[in-house]
C-alpha cells in the first residue's frame, strides 16, 4: 500500500513538473500576442520603417530574415548531407573520421558570437565577400551544419542495412543504392534536422551582426551582396539603440518573428509528414 | 512430365570454387573447400548452424566485399573467370549472379519498381523493354496471375509469399547467369513454400541455382546436386539422390538422419 501511494505521489510530481516546463512558453507567447497584436497591421508588415523607425513598418527585415534563412538553406544544406553520407555510408572507423566526428560535436557547442567573429574574419574580410547577404549566410550555414549532419546521420543509419544488401545484390553501385533508396528513406529525418537548424539560424543575432545584419537601410537588398535589415537584429535595435521607440513596435517585431519562424516550423513538418508517409518500413 | 533428379552428370561446371577459405577475423569460417557447380542444375549447401553454407553463398556474388576485417583466399570461377580478379566489375558480377535472402525485402515502391530496379541502374531505359521484362520475370517466379493487374500498387501490400517470389522475379529481371537463394521459403508457409519450389524446378531450365534450402526435406525435394558442410569444412557433395540415400561421411549420415544439427 505504502508504495502505491509513494507511486502517487511521483506520479503527481512528474506532471507538475510537465506543466512547469509549458507554463513560462505560455507566459512568454501570451505577453508577446497580448502585447505585439495592437501593432498588427497590414501597413506594419509591408511597409518601410520611417522617422527613426519609430514609425512605419518592419518589410526590409521580414525580407532579410527570409533572405538569410534561405541562404543558410543552400548553404548548409548540401554540405551537410554530404558529410552525412559519407560519415554514415562510406567512412571507415579511423582516426580521421573520429576527429571529423569530434570536431561536429565541438562545432555544436561553440558560442554563436564566436560564429559571428569567425564569419566576419572569414568571409567578410579575408574573402573580401563585404558585410552582405552571402557572408552572412555562409556563416549561419556552418553554424547550421553539426545539427544538420548528426541528424542526417542519425535518419541514414535508420534505414535498414538490409536495403543496401539488396540494391548491392541487383547490380546497384554503392552510389546507386544511396541515390535511389537509402536517401529518399532518410528524407524525412533529414528534413526535420535541417528545420532545427534553420530555425536557431532564423532567429540568432550574433553571428549575423557582423556579417550581413544593418541596423536602418533605405531601400531593399539588390544583390546578395548587399547588407539586409533582419528580424531579430531589428528587435534588437527597437529595444535597446533607439530612445523613445513606441512599445508596440518591439512586441510587434517580436511577435512577427515568432509567427514566420512557426510557420516555417509547420511547413516545413508537412513536407516531412508527406515524405514520411511515402516510407515503406 | 516429371524432372529427372540427376541432371546430366557430363555437365560443365558453371563455377569452380578452388581452395576457398574465409575468415572474419579470427574466426574460421571456410576451410579450403573445392567444389564444381554444374550449369542449369540446382545445388544446395546443407548443413548445421555456423556451417559456412550461407557465407560460401555470399562469396560467389561477393557481397561479403562490404565486411571489415575479412580475409578470403583461393579462387571462385564463374564460366572460367576468376570474379576475384582485380578487373572485374563487381556490380557487373552481380547482374549475372543474382541473390534472394531469407526474408522477403520488397524495395520502396510499387511492383513494377522493384522488378525494373536492376535493368534500370543496368541501363536499360526503354520503357517497351522495361515491361517486356516484367512481364517474363513475373512469370518466371510465378506471380504473374496474382498481381498483373495491380503492376502499380505498392509491393509492401503483397503476402510474404507473394513478396519472396517479387524478389525471385526482381533477381530474374537482370538475366542472371547463376541464382542464389539463401533459405528463400524460411519465413513462408507451406502453400507458398511449395510454389517457390515450384518455380525453382522451372528456373533450372535456364538458369543455374544454388540454394540454401531451409530444411533437408526441402534440399532432397529440389536438388539435382547437393553439398554437406560442417564448420566451414566441405564434407561431401554429389548427386542429391546419392548423397541423401548413400552417404558416404559418418557425419553426414548422422546429420540427415537427426543425430546432431
Amino acid at each position: 500500500m505504502a508504495q502505491r501511494s509513494l507511486e502517487k505521489i511521483g506520479y503527481a510530481l512528474m506532471t507538475l513538473v510537465a506543466i512547469a516546463v509549458v507554463v513560462p512558453i505560455l507566459g512568454v507567447v501570451a505577453i508577446i500576442v497580448a502585447q505585439g497584436l495592437p501593432a498588427l497591421s497590414w501597413g506594419f508588415l509591408s511597409e518601410m520603417p520611417y522617422d527613426g523607425m519609430k514609425a512605419g513598418g518592419i518589410f526590409p527585415a521580414i525580407i532579410g530574415t527570409l533572405l538569410l534563412t534561405l541562404g543558410t538553406a543552400v548553404a548548409a544544406i548540401p554540405v551537410g548531407v554530404a558529410g552525412a553520407v559519407y560519415l554514415a555510408e562510406y567512412a571507415h572507423d579511423t582516426a580521421l573520421t573520429r576527429a571529423v566526428r569530434l570536431a561536429i560535436v565541438n562545432l555544436a557547442g561553440i558560442p554563436s558570437v564566436v560564429y559571428g567573429l569567425f564569419g566576419l574574419g572569414m568571409f567578410v574580410l579575408f574573402l573580401g565577400l563585404g558585410t552582405s547577404v552571402v557572408a552572412g549566410s555562409l556563416t549561419l550555414g556552418i553554424m547550421t551544419l553539426p545539427v544538420v549532419i548528426s541528424t542526417a546521420e542519425e535518419a541514414l543509419r535508420a534505414v535498414p542495412r538490409e536495403y543496401r544488401t539488396v540494391s548491392a545484390s541487383l547490380g546497384g553501385t554503392k552510389w546507386q543504392g544511396i541515390r535511389n533508396i537509402i536517401l529518399p528513406q532518410a528524407t524525412p529525418g533529414i528534413i526535420t534536422g535541417v528545420i532545427l537548424g534553420l530555425l536557431r539560424a532564423a532567429g540568432e543575432t550574433a553571428p549575423i551582426l557582423f556579417t550581413v545584419a544593418a541596423f536602418y537601410l533605405p531601400s531593399l537588398p539588390k544583390s546578395p551582396m548587399d547588407q539586409v535589415m533582419t528580424l531579430p537584429y531589428h528587435l534588437y535595435v527597437v529595444s535597446t539603440q533607439v530612445p523613445g521607440m513606441p512599445e508596440e513596435i518591439q512586441y510587434g517585431t517580436a511577435l512577427v518573428l515568432m509567427a514566420l519562424v512557426l510557420s516555417m516550423n509547420t511547413a516545413a513538418t508537412l513536407v516531412r509528414s508527406y515524405y514520411r508517409r511515402r516510407r515503406t518500413w | 512430365m516429371v524432372e529427372p533428379l540427376i541432371a546430366n552428370p557430363t555437365t560443365v561446371p558453371k563455377i569452380k570454387l578452388e581452395g576457398v577459405s574465409y575468415a572474419y577475423g579470427e574466426h574460421q569460417a571456410l576451410k579450403d573447400v573445392t567444389l564444381d557447380i554444374p550449369e542449369r542444375a540446382v545445388t544446395s549447401f546443407f548443413g548445421p548452424a555456423q556451417s559456412g553454407k550461407t557465407t560460401l553463398l555470399r562469396l560467389i556474388n561477393r557481397l561479403n566485399d562490404a565486411v571489415d576485417g575479412t580475409r578470403m583466399s583461393g579462387t571462385i570461377l564463374l564460366g572460367g573467370e576468376d570474379i576475384y580478379a582485380p578487373h572485374i566489375h563487381v556490380a557487373t558480377l552481380r547482374r549475372r549472379v543474382g541473390m534472394v535472402f531469407a526474408l522477403p525485402l520488397p524495395l520502396p515502391g510499387t511492383i513494377r519498381d522493384n522488378v525494373v530496379y536492376g535493368p534500370r541502374l543496368a541501363g536499360i531505359r526503354d520503357r517497351q523493354s522495361l515491361d517486356e521484362l516484367v512481364v517474363q520475370s513475373l512469370q518466371r517466379a510465378a506471380l504473374w496471375d496474382e498481381v498483373k493487374d495491380r503492376l502499380d500498387t505498392p509491393a509492401s501490400q503483397l503476402s510474404g509469399g507473394q513478396q519472396q517470389r517479387l524478389c525471385i522475379a526482381r533477381s530474374l529481371a537482370l538475366e542472371p547467369e547463376v541464382l542464389l537463394l539463401d533459405e528463400p521459403t524460411s519465413g513462408l508457409d507451406p502453400v507458398s513454400t511449395s510454389l517457390v519450389e515450384q518455380s525453382l524446378i522451372e528456373l533450372k531450365q535456364r538458369y543455374t541455382i544454388i540454394i540454401v534450402p531451409h530444411n533437408i526435406q526441402q534440399a532432397a525435394r529440389i536438388s539435382d546436386y547437393t553439398a554437406f558442410f560442417m564448420l566451414g569444412e566441405l564434407v561431401e557433395h554429389g548427386p542429391a539422390s546419392q548423397v541423401f540415400t548413400a552417404p558416404q561421411d559418418h557425419r553426414t549420415e548422422e546429420y540427415i538422419t537427426g543425430r546432431f544439427g
